[in-house]
């Protein structure tokens, strides 16, 4: 599944430490959501759109 | 500032493995020192061997524990493949060997050593992650 989730720690300006401490989750986590190596649960993708205050669609592609 | 619940995890089992390889380690040298030396009674060498034997279990139920503590879904799900890695590796030599023992191709073995073998196969489930996730699978 394609995600937007680089591009929008970019606009921000937060490396992948600083996500994965927003998340409360490892940094390997993020990076390997990021380069699409594993899909997050349905409660990870949720807060992952919390904490960029977007919803779910525009963050991750399900036909990616 | 808030303890990272990941590594908090990891450090608990970090104490209980150690403490349970102390008690291994030492029921394992003393009882064969002990025996040695002549001085383990029957009774005494079965419990050391009981022992021994619950400890080994323990490990299992302290990597039990570490993946229920994980909160980390991507980190817990490399542990679990680890671990399936490590028994698929274990289980498959145990029943190879166990076939070729029985067709008395090769000497039987004693039966401790299968857990050694998880444990090896737990290695190369960690470098399967690695090449497959690209991460060892500490908690960083």
């Amino acid at each position: 599944m394609k995600n937007r989730l680089k591009v929008l720690r970019a606009e921000r300006d937060w490396s992948q430490g600083d996500l994965a401490e927003r998340l409360e989750v490892s940094r390997q986590s993020v990076n390997a959501i990021e380069t699409g190596k594993y899909d997050p649960s349905l409660p990870l993708a949720f807060t992952i759109a919390e904490v960029f205050g977007l919803p779910i669609e525009q963050i991750f592609d399900p036909k990616g | 500032m808030a303890t990272n619940p990941n590594r908090a995890a990891a450090r608990r089992y970090t104490i209980r493995l150690l403490a349970v390889m102390t008690v291994y380690v030492a029921a394992l040298v003393g009882g064969q020192l002990a025996m040695k030396n002549g001085l383990l009674p029957d009774t005494a060498a079965i419990a050391i061997a009981l022992v021994c034997g619950l400890c080994i279990a323990l490990t299992f139920f302290v990597m039990g524990r570490f993946m229920v503590e994980m909160q980390d879904e991507f980190l817990r799900m490399l542990m679990v493949r680890q671990t399936l890695i490590a028994a698929a590796f274990a289980l498959s030599l145990a029943a190879f060997h166990g076939f070729l023992s029985d067709f008395d191709a090769i000497p039987r073995v004693d039966a401790y050593w299968w857990p050694v073998l998880f444990f090896i196969g737990q290695f190369i489930g960690q470098v399967s992650n690695r090449l497959t996730y690209g991460t060892w699978g500490s908690c960083k």
